[in-house]
C-alpha cells in the first residue's frame, strides 16, 4: 500500500486526538476517558519540563546503565558474509530488556501525577519486572496482570517480580495471555480511578500512550544514531527488530523515519506459520478496534479476537502499537516475520557465535538477519535490536530441546 | 414522531414509577433460549430490554458477563444472528425498546453503516457501545443518531460538571449512569451518592436518567428507583441464568424462570417507590 500519499515527515504524528492516519485514538469507557486525558495533560507538562529530563536522564545513566553498547558482531557477519552486522545491546540494561527505558519515565510521571499504586500487564514478564523494579526503586505499590499461561512459561520472571515486593495476578479470563492481562489491567484501572497509574509496556492503548511509550523508547534509535556515526562515520543502512506490541522496534526506527536512505524491517511472530496459528497482526490480520485503538489485530468474520500464538509470549498479541499500522500502510517499514522455529535456531546461532543468549523475542529478528544480510554488500551497515536477554526463557527453551534442567 | 424509548418512558411517568431496564446475552447459552428470555422480560415486568453482543474482550465486564459473552461465542452467536433474534422478539412486540450493548469491534467489523441500516430494519431503537467515549463520535454516534437509532451515553463518577455537557452532547433516548467506578457486577453502590449523581446530571439534560452497575435485588431496585428514572440489572440476570445451566453450560428446564422470578422480583421493587409527587 505505498500509492498513499506520502507525508513530508514520518515523525509529526499523532494528531491531537491520538490519531496515526485513520489507526490510534481513544477507545475506552467513559469512567477512564477524564483519566486519559489527565495523563496526556501531565506528560505535556513532563516532556517540556526540564526536570523531568534531568532526573530521567540521570537515573539512564547511573540506574539503568545506559547508553547501552552498539557492538559489532563480529563473528556473525561473518558466518553470514553479508552486511556487517551490529546489535544494540538493550538486552544489557539494568532489568534485562529494553522495557525499562519506558518504566522509568512512567514511574517518574506517576510520581509527578501524585499516583501511589502502580498496575501494569505483562506477556513474557519483562515489563512486569522493570515496572517492579522501579516501584521497589521509588516505594510504590505494584500490582502486575499475567495470563496464567505465561506465568506458566516465565517462571523465572514471576519469582523476580515477587522478590521485587510486587504482587503477581494470574489471569484466568480468555486465552490467558497478554491481551487478556491486558483487560484485567483495565478493569483494575476502571475500579480503581483515584489513586492508580496504569504503566502500560507497549506503545498500544488509549492515546496517549503509543506516543508516549515511543518517545520514551527513542533513546535507543538516538544512541544508535550517534554510535554509528561514532564507529562508522555514517548512518546504518538497514535497521532490524522484532515486534509484539511494537516498542523497541519503534524505539529504535522513529529517529531514523526521516532517513529514507535507511531500510527498515520490523519482524512478527508467524508462530507455527502464517497459515496456521500465529502473531502477525500486519500480515494476518485486519484493521479494528481494541484496548483502546485502532490497529490491525487478528480477529474473526465478526470481530471476535482470535487466538495468537507465539514461542515467546513478549510477541504472543493480537494487536500491534497503532503507528506500525500506519507505518504499513504507508509503506515505510518492511513487515516480515519469523516462525517459533526460525527464532530458536536463530537464538542458537548468536548464542554460539557471539556467545550472547538472546531472548526469544529478538531472536525473531536475528532469524531475519540471517536472510537479509547474506543478500547485501560487505559495506552494508544492519543494526539489529537485541531487545532483551534470554534467561527468562532457558527452563522453555531447555523443554523444547528435549535437555532437562 | 415518538420513539419507542419515549413512549415506553412516558408510560412509565403516567404510571408515577421508575422504569426497569435488563440486561442479558444475546446467544446465552444458546440462542434460542436467548430470545425466550428476551421474550419474558416484558411479561416479568421489564420495561426496556438490553440485549448484549457478545465481545471476546469486554474490558468493561465483571466475571459474570465475560462468562455469558464466552457462553455465546462458544455456540457460534455473532452480530448476523443477534440482529436476526431482534427481529424475531419485534415479530411478537411492537413497543419495548430493544437496545443493543456491548463493544466497538464487532460493530466495526460488520461495517458500520450496514450495521445501523440492518439494526434499524430488525427493530433495534439505541445502542449503547462501551468503548465509544464523545472524543471518538465520529466513529458511530452521530451515524447512528443520523440513522434514527438512539446512542445512550455512559456517565460515570468520573464525569466532572466539566466535561458532562460533551457528555451529554450527541446523546438520545435516555442517559445511563454508571454508579461505581469498576466493571458490571461487582460492589454494590452507595445509593445516597447515586440519587445525588442523578440529580446532577438532570441539572444538565431533560432526557430520563437511569442507574445500573452492582444492582442485585428487589430491595436494590427500590432503592434506585427513588432517586432515578430507570434501575438497570444485568449481571444479576446472568448469575441467575447461569445458576440453572448443567455442567456442559447448557439450558435446563428451570433457565427461563429463573431469570423471569428475578425480574419479577426486581420489578416489585420499582414499582414499590411512587414517584407521582415528584412528576
Amino acid at each position: 500500500m505505498t500509492n498513499q500519499a506520502q507525508p513530508n515527515s514520518f515523525r509529526t504524528g499523532p494528531d491531537e486526538r491520538g490519531h496515526f492516519g485513520i489507526f490510534g485514538g481513544r477507545f475506552v469507557a467513559e469512567t477512564l476517558m477524564p483519566l486519559v486525558l489527565d495523563l496526556e495533560k501531565a506528560y505535556a507538562d513532563a516532556k517540556v519540563d526540564p526536570a523531568f529530563h534531568a532526573e530521567m536522564s540521570a537515573m539512564m545513566t547511573h540506574y539503568i546503565g545506559r547508553p547501552s553498547p552498539l557492538y559489532f558482531a563480529e563473528r556473525l557477519t561473518e558466518h553470514l558474509n553479508g552486511a556487517k552486522i551490529y546489535f544494540k545491546r538493550e538486552e544489557l540494561n539494568h532489568t534485562g530488556a529494553h522495557k525499562v527505558n519506558n518504566v522509568l519515565g512512567q514511574i517518574l510521571l506517576a510520581r509527578r501525577m501524585g499516583k501511589k499504586r502502580i498496575i501494569a500487564e505483562t506477556g513474557a514478564g519483562q515489563h512486569g519486572v522493570a515496572t517492579a523494579t522501579l516501584c521497589a526503586r521509588y516505594g510504590l505499590e505494584c500490582i502486575v496482570y499475567m495470563g496464567a499461561v505465561d506465568v506458566e512459561r516465565q517462571k523465572p520472571n514471576v519469582f523476580r517480580m515477587n522478590m521485587l515486593g510486587a504482587k503477581v495476578v494470574p489471569v484466568q479470563s480468555g486465552t490467558r495471555t497478554l491481551k487478556d492481562a491486558m483487560n484485567e489491567a483495565l478493569r483494575d484501572w476502571v475500579t480503581n480511578v483515584a489513586d492508580t497509574f496504569y504503566c502500560i509496556g507497549t506503545v498500544a492503548g488509549p492515546h496517549p500512550y503509543p506516543a508516549m511509550v515511543r518517545d520514551f523508547q527513542c533513546v535507543i534509535g538516538n544512541e544508535t544514531r550517534e554510535q554509528m556515526m561514532q564507529a562508522e562515520g555514517r548512518l546504518p543502512d538497514s535497521l532490524v527488530a522484532c515486534i509484539g506490541g511494537g516498542s523497541n522496534a519503534i524505539g529504535l526506527f522513529h529517529p531514523f523515519l526521516d532517513d529514507r536512505s535507511v531500510e527498515i524491517y520490523g519482524v512478527e511472530a508467524a508462530g507455527h506459520g502464517l497459515d496456521k496459528l500465529h502473531a502477525a497482526s500486519l500480515t494476518g490480520g485486519r484493521p479494528g478496534v481494541l484496548h483502546g485503538n485502532r490497529t490491525y489485530l487478528l480477529m474473526n468474520d465478526d470481530g471476535q479476537i482470535t487466538d495468537a500464538h507465539s514461542i515467546s509470549a513478549g510477541l504472543d498479541y493480537p494487536g500491534i502499537g497503532p503507528e506500525h499500522s500506519w507505518l504499513h500502510d504507508m509503506g515505510r517499514v518492511t513487515y516480515i516475520s519469523a516462525t517459533d522455529d526460525e527464532a530458536l535456531e536463530a537464538f542458537q546461532l548468536c548464542a554460539r557465535l557471539e556467545g550472547i543468549l538472546p531472548a526469544l523475542e529478538p531472536a525473531h529478528a536475528l532469524a531475519k538477519v540471517t536472510e537479509l544480510a547474506p543478500k547485501k554488500a560487505k559495506d552494508h551497515l544492519m543494526v539489529v535490536n537485541i531487545s532483551g536477554r534470554g534467561d527468562k526463557d532457558m527452563p522453555q527453551i531447555a523443554e523444547i530441546l528435549g535437555a532437562g534442567i | 414522531m415518538t420513539t419507542r424509548i419515549e413512549a415506553r418512558f412516558e408510560k412509565c411517568r403516567r404510571e408515577g414509577r421508575a422504569a426497569l431496564v435488563t440486561y442479558v446475552m444475546a446467544g446465552d447459552p444458546d440462542p434460542e433460549t436467548s430470545l425466550e428470555i428476551l421474550k419474558s422480560l416484558p411479561r416479568a415486568g421489564a420495561d426496556i430490554v438490553e440485549f448484549g453482543l457478545p465481545f471476546t474482550d469486554p474490558m468493561a465486564d465483571g466475571p459474570a458477563i465475560q462468562a455469558a459473552g464466552l457462553r455465546a461465542l462458544k455456540v457460534g452467536q455473532n452480530t448476523v444472528k443477534t440482529l436476526e433474534l431482534v427481529r424475531r422478539f419485534r415479530e411478537g412486540d411492537a413497543d419495548t425498546p430493544v437496545i443493543l450493548m456491548g463493544y466497538f469491534n464487532p460493530i466495526h467489523t460488520y461495517g458500520r453503516d450496514r450495521f445501523l441500516v440492518d439494526a434499524r430494519q430488525a427493530g433495534v431503537d439505541g445502542l449503547i457501545v462501551v468503548d465509544l467515549p464523545p472524543e471518538e463520535d465520529d466513529e458511530l454516534c452521530l451515524p447512528a443518531l443520523e440513522a434514527g437509532l438512539a446512542f445512550i451515553r455512559l456517565a460515570t463518577p468520573t464525569t466532572d460538571d466539566k466535561r458532562l455537557p460533551a457528555v451529554l452532547a450527541n446523546t438520545a433516548g435516555f442517559v445511563y449512569y454508571v454508579s461505581i467506578t469498576g466493571i458490571t457486577g461487582m460492589a454494590t453502590p452507595d445509593f445516597g451518592k447515586v440519587a445525588m449523581a442523578v440529580e446532577r446530571i438532570k441539572r444538565h439534560t431533560p432526557l430520563p436518567v437511569v442507574v445500573g452497575f452492582g444492582v442485585k435485588s428487589g430491595a436494590h431496585a427500590a432503592a434506585v428507583a427513588r432517586g432515578a428514572d430507570g434501575v438497570v440489572v444485568g449481571s444479576a440476570l446472568i448469575d441467575a441464568l447461569n445458576g440453572t445451566l448443567d455442567a456442559d453450560d447448557r439450558a435446563t428446564s428451570r433457565s427461563v424462570e429463573a431469570v423471569t422470578t428475578l425480574v419479577k422480583e426486581l420489578s416489585e421493587g420499582v414499582r414499590s417507590v411512587s414517584k407521582r409527587e415528584a412528576a
